[in-house]
């Protein structure tokens, strides 16, 4: 992959944060990787390059009066217990088949939002 | 006590599937908390910022952070940012749902291929 493809991923996941409320970490990992760093540098520089994205996303949302703080900390603080949590259980449990029931309740939640806001019309 | 179960979810989940926080605390934040659109995306993102900031403090204690390549997309990914929090404001909360449903059914087939 060349510089130029990756910086222009880069400005896409920005824009998948900045609609979305996602941290681009879905399209910056895979990018990393296909420049030739290991898993786990990719997704050790991926939290890094999230930060300024959801900094800027976090700014002018603030400037929109869509951000609700308090429930941001307490989900903030409250998955990062739990991710330390999730990491040492990841090595026991069944990855392939969690991915699997994981992606069908994407699925079915992806359903779900899009009858909510049909009906919502 | 569900803004707690939410965050406990994303966390467990991400760090056991390698997804993203917002891939969990949005759609939660919409359906169990009903919450708007545009609040949830918004929250989320500050939620996912006091995480990564945890996360990276460990890995660079680790050493495994690469400053240069982290600055390579993200550099772009905040200006990109800017684009779609404006574009955010302008599109009506039913095409960005509908753009989002597509977006997670695109993550689920991306994890059912893996």
């Amino acid at each position: 992959m060349s510089y130029a493809l990756a910086v222009l991923l880069g400005a896409v996941a920005g824009v998948l944060s900045g609609l979305f409320g996602v941290g681009g970490g879905i399209l910056f990992v895979p990018t990393l990787t296909a420049l030739g760093l290991s898993q786990l540098h990719a997704e050790a520089s991926s939290l890094l390059a999230i930060i300024p994205t959801v900094l800027v996303g976090v700014w002018r949302q603030q400037r929109y009066g869509n951000v609700r703080w308090r429930p941001a900390v307490i989900i903030g603080l409250a998955s990062i217990g739990a991710a330390v949590g999730g990491a040492q259980v990841a090595e026991s449990l069944p990855e392939a088949t969690l991915r699997k029931l994981f992606a069908v309740f994407l699925i079915v939640t992806a359903g779900q939002i899009a009858w909510r806001a049909r009906r919502s019309s | 006590m569900r803004l707690l179960l939410i965050g406990l979810a994303a966390g467990f989940l991400s760090a056991l599937l390698g997804v993203g926080g917002g891939i969990v605390i949005v759609p939660l934040l919409l359906l169990a908390g009903n919450w708007e659109l545009r609040s949830a995306t918004a929250t989320s993102l500050a939620a996912i910022g006091i995480t990564a900031t945890a996360g990276v403090v460990t890995y660079v204690a680790h050493g495994e952070v690469r400053p240069v390549y982290a600055a390579l997309v993200g550099v772009p990914a905040a200006v990109g940012a800017l684009g779609g929090t404006a574009l955010q404001q302008r599109l009506p909360v039913r095409t960005l749902s509908f753009l989002f449903a597509a977006l997670l059914v695109a993550i689920a087939i991306r994890m059912l291929l893996q």
